[in-house]
């Protein structure tokens, strides 16, 4: 009985649903079948159970869940007739997958099905098996189907190849049975077999590599002649398309061909007659015949060079280029792609066909000749690319722009011939799209600047510029307030004019006007703010005659509800109200950010040691302020981030030395959180665990005392009570750095008490802690009775060149299980020849004295004849026991 | 490969889905959705081939109805367009004039002709008429 014809239930169900006028309706009626057929299912009805299953198959297609017809399937497969079966597969293929545990009973039902004397049958479950069969079933059923490829039957054959094509995907181990057979497929003359034999072929090939080498021995020539005369076969209804007779079977063969030409020399070579044959006769007005050439370009590009061929083929992608078709368009770009490996000069002629395609109405293809643009930028052409990609920008669709954007500055970044043009280019794409500017480009575009010390007046008055006109742009105004508040003075003065520009008047207040618009404006981001406050802050020491209308825009903020604004707002007030003296040594200009070291910082994290070579290039003036800047970049504190807040001694101290907001370049990216910074500065110092951070500021401080008087001062006020003679300056301070726990003072004063009473701990032998062609460090060491994990490291550092040191200053790291206090260098100036030395004392309290052996890490900076001089070193000899 | 083939109308509603990848069944209608978003506006002037995730979809457009096939990055977008040029024209041959209708009433012969057109996601016979007379045989046997 066929269940279509008779009792057209399944046609009534169809309609009944299409009548439905809302979805509500179509689920009641979806409900009351499937109530129906659930009820079908548990009374095991066999009468209607295709036709059930065919309902349920619906429903399935209209979205709703349809699991409890799964068995039924299998019972429909397990049942003899054919009309059951075919139902019974169906909804195997169509309601189950590869994944479900159900397909494992099913495995028994194909095997039978497979071996049927039906052919239809067979068929049938060739077709079920080649769509979901697992890896489990692969394995199972894969003599069978191997034993099917040989069937009299081209229908069978046909089914089994594909369905082979399955198998060895799920398991490759079994290619190896399949690769006779399969061979002999490729010489059938029935189409339907010779095409899915040549994708087995192909397969085949992918996943063996001994697959590859038997059918390039064995069939490339007979592949050639298939190929042959399929091309110069008389019209074949049959297979026309277009006037071709089968275009697939071209590109089947081609493709394969492709496969077995490529890297081998003979192969490619027996096949260049007919590949000349096929590029130049093929029809080209017809999508069909454009699909063959297409697959015959791909396999010149692939095979083994033949020159003559390659001209061909670049010559047929410049014709697709041209095409009026859009789809034949796209494929050129596609084929363009791979073509530049090969001839990237024949590519390169095409270009302005190219340029015209990515401001095409069409997203595929502008995406595609996007990404060729991309690989066509060499130095010679960026700058009239660059110009016309920028040009585009302007009118592009807003959803291309992002793409766009990303693309032009990553030409930019890597091509630059110079970094006018580069910085030009920057603000022209800030301008027009800052919005998808990612971060860390902007940030590359602030080291650049950074370094082009002629271009800072430039660049600030091009920002400014570029502000008034396009302020809605956020990379933008970052960019503008972190130069504003660097470089304002060159903004008002005109510093450093460049012939090119045309000279602008622009007062004090019309640069302050810029930053409070941006901390006023709703629209600002949190960040930005914080970058407006820091330069606001900058520009108050700058322009001292602004001084207190920053102050009040400073104030404005202390009830902001971010507590990163309310907490600085609250600081940078207390600083331009209070302590003028300090405030120019704190809003310094940022020392030029290393660019070799930010470019390598970029696609990683960067290593807490690794960095430390990047003082080597800084600039670090006197003054504890400017000192801790550079290891501020050293370190690599996120700056974009609202570090935490955080009331702690040494995050304050961060904060004050402008490390925390301040738009510090040198950070890798924004997902940086400021309290790893922290940690990695904790890390590189090895300072205790992060909750003793009083230590931490301590030591920063200590690094240079030497150098800045009121600092130092402050810092002997600290940790030596015995020493008084502090500047104005340091009582304040004091204040500000009042939340310095009580223990640090403790151990300082206990150190000053020991520093009075004299060593007379136990001795230890003195050491080489580090010795270079220019520098020798001595340690030696005492221990006080009371406390046995304290020693008293005493350094001597001698000149070993002949030259003086000056500016010298000493700093070390130990790992967390120590503290560290430095003490104040007898001097900073070391006699060339060793004529003389500096001593320095170092307090390192082990607390895990006895198990883990004291290590130090070292770092000595200093001047020679003006020129910064640098040294690193490690010291792990120190004796056991301290 | 084709990883799955679509049929769609203009509001949306898949008249077939043939999956030879496995998917979850939410996966599935994710795609359906997403797939038909992605061509059901877009220009007849602009090309057939749009990149959907991984992968790219071939479609074509045959009065309401949307073929789609979602095929490998390297596979030849043209023959594609191709081979659903020469579905429509089997089952335009099979129900002789075919409409959404006939799609709708008979989606069981729909996924028939399919089966014997494409299998495990590669073309499995190249003829009209070699699938019309298999079909023939096949609806013998009912």
């Amino acid at each position: 009985m066929n269940p279509f014809s008779s009792g057209t239930r399944l046609r009534d169900m169809i309609r009944s649903i299409r009548a439905c006028k809302t979805a509500a309706e179509e689920r009641a009626v979806v409900r009351k079948e499937c109530a129906a057929i659930r009820s079908a299912v548990s009374e095991n009805d066999n009468d209607y159970r295709h036709r059930n299953l065919a309902k349920l198959m619906f429903i399935h297609m209209l979205g709703y869940p349809t699991h409890f017809g799964q068995m039924e399937c299998l019972k429909l497969i397990a049942s003899s007739g054919f009309p059951e079966k075919r139902i019974g597969y169906l909804g195997l293929m169509l309601l189950l997958d590869e994944r479900q545990e159900v397909l494992m009973l099913v495995t028994n039902s194909v095997k039978q099905d497979l071996n049927h004397s039906n052919q239809y049958i067979v068929g049938l479950a060739l077709c079920a098996l080649g769509n979901i069969c697992s890896a489990e079933m692969a394995r199972d059923l894969a003599p069978e189907v191997e034993r099917l490829l040989q069937s009299r039957d081209p229908n069978i054959r046909k089914k089994a190849a594909l369905c082979s094509i399955r198998i060895v995907k799920k398991v490759p181990d079994l290619a190896e049975n399949f690769m006779s057979p399969a061979a002999v497929l490729l010489k059938e003359k029935h189409h339907g077999v010779l095409i899915t034999g040549l994708q087995l072929c192909t397969d085949l090939c992918k996943v063996s590599e001994e697959a590859l080498d038997y059918f390039r021995k064995k069939c490339t020539e007979g592949l050639v002649k298939v190929l042959k005369d399929v091309v110069n076969s008389p019209y074949a209804p049959e297979y026309d398309i277009a006037g071709i007779t089968d275009p697939f079977l071209h590109i089947r063969l081609l493709r394969l061909l492709r496969i077995l030409g490529h890297g081998d020399a003979d192969a490619s070579d027996s096949m260049n007659d007919i590949l000349a044959q096929v590029a130049t006769k093929t029809e080209t007005n017809k999508n069909a015949g454009n699909a063959i050439l297409y697959e015959c370009v791909q396999t010149i590009m692939s095979i083994e060079d033949n020159s003559g061929l390659r001209v061909l083929a670049i010559n047929i992608l410049g014709r697709f280029l041209s095409n009026r078709d859009n789809n034949i368009r796209y494929v050129a770009l596609n084929m363009l792609m791979k073509a530049i490996q090969v001839d990237a000069q024949a590519v390169q002629r095409h270009r302005a066909t190219i340029l015209e395609c990515v401001k095409d109405l069409d997203a595929s293809i502008r995406k595609r000749a996007l990404e060729l643009i991309y690989l066509l930028v060499n130095e010679t052409n960026v700058k009239p690319l660059t110009k016309e990609l920028i040009d585009y920008l302007e009118v592009s669709d807003e959803e291309f722009k992002g793409d766009l954007t990303a693309k032009i500055c990553s030409i930019v970044e890597k091509f630059s011939p110079e970094k006018i043009w580069y910085i030009d280019q920057m603000l022209k794409v800030l301008s027009e799209a800052g919005n998808y500017v990612k971060n860390e480009v902007w940030h590359a575009l602030i080291v650049v600047i950074s370094n082009a010390s002629d271009l800072h007046g430039y660049t600030v008055r091009s920002l400014f510029k570029a502000f008034q006109t396009s302020g809605d742009q956020e990379s933008l105004v970052r960019v503008a307030v972190w130069c504003i508040g660097e470089y304002g003075e060159m903004l008002v003065n005109n510093i450093g004019m460049l012939d090119i520009e045309d000279p602008v008047t622009v007062t004090e207040s019309d640069a302050v006007d810029v930053l409070e618009i941006v901390m006023k404006r709703h629209t600002s981001e949190i960040d930005t703010r914080e970058m407006s406050l820091i330069a606001l802050l900058k520009l108050s020491s700058r322009f001292p005659a602004c001084s207190e209308r920053i102050r009040d825009i400073i104030v404005q903020n202390k009830g902001s509800l971010v507590l990163e604004l309310q907490q600085r707002s609250i600081e940078f007030n207390s600083i331009v109200a209070k302590h003028q003296n300090i405030r120019s040594a704190l809003v310094e200009r940022m020392p030029v950010l290393d660019e070799t070291t930010y470019s390598g910082k970029r696609p990683g994290t960067l290593p807490a040691t690794g960095s430390t070579s990047t003082g080597a290039s800084l600039n670090i003036p006197n003054g504890v302020a400017k000192s801790a800047l550079p290891l501020v970049d050293l370190l690599d504190l996120g700056s974009d981030d609202a570090p935490p807040p955080s009331s702690s001694g040494g995050d304050f101290l961060n904060d004050l030395l402008g490390i925390g907001v301040s738009p510090t370049p040198s950070m890798s990216g924004s997902s940086k959180s400021p309290t790893k910074g922290t940690d990695v500065l904790l890390d590189l110092l090895s300072i205790g665990t992060p909750p003793a951070q009083n230590n931490f500021s301590n030591d920063l401080l200590s690094m240079s005392t030497n150098n800045g008087p009121s600092f130092s001062s402050l810092e002997r006020t600290q940790s030596l009570s015995s020493q008084v003679s502090s500047p104005p300056g340091a009582a304040p301070m004091m204040d500000l750095l009042d939340s310095l726990s009580p223990t640090v003072s403790m151990t300082s004063n206990s150190l000053a008490d020991m520093n009075l009473t004299g060593d007379n701990g136990l001795v230890h032998q003195p050491i080489v802690a580090f010795q270079s062609k220019s520098l020798k460090i001595m340690f030696s060491f005492s221990k006080k009775p009371g406390s046995p994990q304290t020693t008293l490291i005493t350094a001597t550092f001698t000149n070993l060149s002949s030259n003086d040191y000056t500016e010298f200053l000493f700093q070390a790291a130990v790992p967390k299980f120590v503290q560290l206090q430095l003490e104040t260098a007898s001097s900073n100036t070391l006699p060339a020849s060793g004529n003389g030395s500096i001593t320095q004392t170092l307090s390192v309290t082990n607390s895990q004295q006895g198990q883990k052996a004291l290590a130090m890490r070292l770092r000595v900076q200093y001047k020679v004849n003006g020129e910064e001089g640098l040294e690193l070193g490690q010291v792990n000899n120190f004796p056991h026991g301290l | 490969m084709i990883r799955f083939i679509l049929l769609q109308n203009r509001q949306g509603k898949t008249r077939l889905a043939k999956y030879y990848v496995p998917l979850e069944e939410s996966e599935k209608h994710k795609v359906e959705y997403e797939v038909h978003r992605l061509v059901v506006n877009r220009d007849p002037k602009f090309t057939n081939f749009v990149e959907f995730r991984t992968h790219k979809v071939i479609y074509r457009r045959y009065a309401g109805l949307f073929f789609s096939m979602c095929v490998d990055i390297t596979d030849n977008e043209l023959a594609y367009l191709e081979c659903i040029h020469l579905f429509v024209e089997i089952l335009d041959h099979f129900f002789s004039n075919v409409c959404e209708l006939d799609l709708v009433f008979n989606f069981h012969k729909v996924y028939l002709i399919l089966d014997e057109f494409i299998l495990a996601g590669e073309l499995q016979e190249t003829s009209k008429k070699a699938i019309i007379e298999r079909m023939g045989e096949l609806e013998k046997q009912e």
